[in-house]
């Protein structure tokens, strides 16, 4: 009963969010129950569907993660976006500069970056939250930005190969590849992308529960988040809970760059990110800063994301843009739950009045 | 150095401000009356696209503009009956909106022009390139008198400042909000429209490239008041102007660094170090009517 409460918003949101999708693409001129067979149907084949699907998802697991974690602790990082940025540079300039090395130092070194440089990128909002309470939200967009400007610099600078006229490194050295899953298992064929990196998304999603769930930190932020007054009353440093979970939720958006940087595209391109960071709000609420519902909402968005593609070949005037229209009004219906909860809250707000 | 300082720059510095000009006023109204407006760059870019759409097919540009505002105002209502009516959270029903305005006008342009997110060229002579600019600059005296002047700028104020005060002394605070939100999708569409339909002659997909942001970072530079706002907009303004010169001329400052310092000063100003920015002291708090 209990995990059934925790579904059923979720999926509300979800049903009302096709509902006025399916307005909107019957007002473009397109059949709103052939569009989703396409949107939904596409993701389920063995093994393209199935194996696209958690390739995008991947990303989305990480950034899911990153806003959650920030949730329980009372803050939005609405930041992930830079930090996969300048963590996408960190990894790629590791994986060119130390490529002498061997792949089993090369490898962890180079993730420790990619979740090195996300977390210092978090932590200074963090920090400036914490020393002089300037909103978070506000700092993260801002450093958004910023990264998108430095990254962009550095690479037009030190990084890009000369006369090329994408905006992206050089590639990485090959060491610091890390392997598709069909190179490790035989039953997925080799030419899907999805590599290692969803594997440490899903130890990530076992290392954010633990974490929060099981050790004192997790404990002190979550306290954080629920009642910050009565947290610091019991003795918990708030100020230091935020910038912890700061640097652990820009840690988690950085590893987007391992999947991206040391399993994909081999080298740092400039744009690579379709709004992981963003998206990964949506993930999170849907998924109700839960692991395991980031993990269901991530592949959600991972099946959209795929069913996106045959949507813009398949149909005649619905692009995949519906994807990016289907995944706000999700946010929007989670957000504005009261709508669907209205007779919960007044029914509740009655027991309370009898009570007292 | 010579080219830096002259009237050219001083020119396109007033023209790259003026977007931001208004996108920031309708979102210091807002702010000021306690919600959070993250939502300026949807707000925009549905501004943008309808009225380059509208003017497209009436070959009016003022019909355009009005559609714009119409848009603006439209989408404006979904984030203030989220926030107000359903109490959801402001920044995130705000980020929902910047999202769907990414995807609403490629999804319409794609139906309406086959395109991926522009919309067809429209001639010279519908264009209106100068009245933006002087609707901006001739609203911020305007604003400033309704915000420092009048009964509705003081009912905003403390609102703004202190909802449950402002309701006992009879202040329906939803209604004010309703109205500052409304007036922030109707700036921010002018805003928009501008760069659709004064500065270029079409939309193209995310033309607004941040600056609904910057506009964002422009209020809160400007510690939530109007002149100093404007200021800070001019500022902005300058920055980018100042960066589209220096494109190729000096090779030793890229002119990503000259992009960021908005950006960068906003967060010095936000942590206090340019005098104390305060921010309205109910900004983002829900106001719930107590029985």
């Amino acid at each position: 009963m209990k995990y059934f409460r925790h579904l059923l918003f979720p999926m509300i949101a979800i049903v009302a969010a096709f509902v006025v999708g399916a307005i909107v693409i019957l007002l473009i001129g397109d059949d709103p129950i052939y569009t989703y067979q396409l949107l939904i149907g596409s993701a389920l084949s063995w093994p393209d569907g199935i194996g696209y699907t958690l390739f995008y998802a991947t990303p989305l697991i990480f950034t899911g993660l990153a806003v959650a974690v920030s949730l329980r602790c009372g803050l939005l990082n609405i930041g992930a976006e830079g930090q996969l940025t300048v963590a996408a540079l960190a990894t790629a300039w590791t994986g060119i500069t130390f490529g002498n090395l061997p792949a089993w130092i090369l490898i962890p070194l180079a993730c420790m970056a990619a979740i090195a440089a996300g977390a210092v990128w978090a932590a200074v909002p963090g920090i400036l939250k914490a020393k002089f309470g300037s909103h978070e939200v506000i700092n993260t967009i801002m450093m958004n930005f910023i990264a998108a400007g430095v990254a962009s610099a550095l690479t037009q600078s030190y990084f890009k190969e000369p006369g090329d006229p994408i905006l992206q490194t050089r590639p990485i050295s090959v060491a610091a590849h890390i392997p598709r899953l069909g190179q490790l298992f035989s039953f997925i064929p080799e030419r899907i992308p999805t590599n290692v990196a969803f594997v440490l998304a899903l130890l990530a999603c076992v290392f954010v529960y633990l974490f929060l769930w099981r050790t004192k930190w997790g404990y002190e932020i979550r306290a954080t988040g629920e009642n910050p007054k009565a947290a610091e009353y019991g003795g918990v440093s708030v100020r230091k809970q935020i910038v912890l979970a700061m640097a652990v939720s820009g840690g988690l958006a950085g590893m987007v760059a391992i999947n991206e940087v040391l399993g994909y595209r081999y080298r740092y391109y400039q744009g690579f990110s379709p709004q992981y960071g963003f998206t990964g709000i949506a993930v999170a609420l849907l998924g109700r800063n839960h692991p395991a519902g980031v993990l269901l909402a991530a592949m959600f968005f991972g099946a959209l994301t795929r069913g996106g593609l045959f949507v813009d070949i398949f149909t005649e005037n619905v692009s995949k843009d519906l994807v990016l229209v289907l995944q706000a009004l999700v946010i929007l219906f989670v957000a504005a739950e009261a709508l669907f909860r209205g007779q919960f809250v007044k029914r509740r707000i009655a027991k309370g009045v009898k009570a007292s | 150095m010579r080219g830096i300082v002259s009237l050219a720059i001083i020119y396109s510095t007033i023209r790259l401000a003026t977007p931001l000009l208004l996108a920031a006023m309708g979102g210091l109204f807002t702010e000021r009356s306690g919600v959070i407006n993250i939502a300026l760059e949807g707000l925009m870019l549905a501004g943008a696209f309808t009225s380059a759409t509208v003017t497209h097919y009436a070959a009016n540009p003022w019909i355009g503009l009005l559609g714009g505002v119409a848009a603006g105002v439209f989408i404006a209502s979904i984030h203030a009956i989220a926030c107000i009516r359903f109490e959801a959270n402001q920044v995130v029903t705000g980020t929902a909106i910047n999202i769907l305005m990414l995807g609403v006008p490629t999804l319409l342009s794609g139906a309406l022009f086959g395109t991926t997110g522009s919309t067809p060229q429209i001639p010279q002579t519908e264009l209106i390139p100068n009245a933006p600019v002087v609707i901006a600059f001739v609203l911020v005296p305007s604003l400033w008198y309704l915000l420092y002047r009048t009964p509705f700028g003081l009912r905003l104020r403390a609102v703004g400042e202190n909802p449950e005060a402002a309701d006992t002394a009879g202040i329906s605070v939803r209604r004010v909000r309703y109205t500052a939100v409304l007036m922030s999708g109707a700036l921010a569409a002018i805003g928009g429209a501008y760069l659709s339909i004064g500065q270029s002659s079409l939309f193209t997909r995310n033309m607004t490239a941040g600056r609904g942001y910057i506009a964002l970072a422009a209020l809160i530079f400007g510690k939530w008041r109007p002149v100093q706002t404007m200021l800070a907009c001019l500022l902005f303004g300058f920055a980018e102007a100042a960066s589209i010169q220096m494109q190729g001329v000096t090779p030793y400052v890229r002119v990503e660094y000259i992009q960021i310092i908005p950006y960068v000063l906003t967060m010095v100003v936000l942590a206090g170090f340019i005098g104390a920015s305060r921010a309205p002291k109910a900004l983002g708090q829900a106001y719930r009517k107590e029985m």
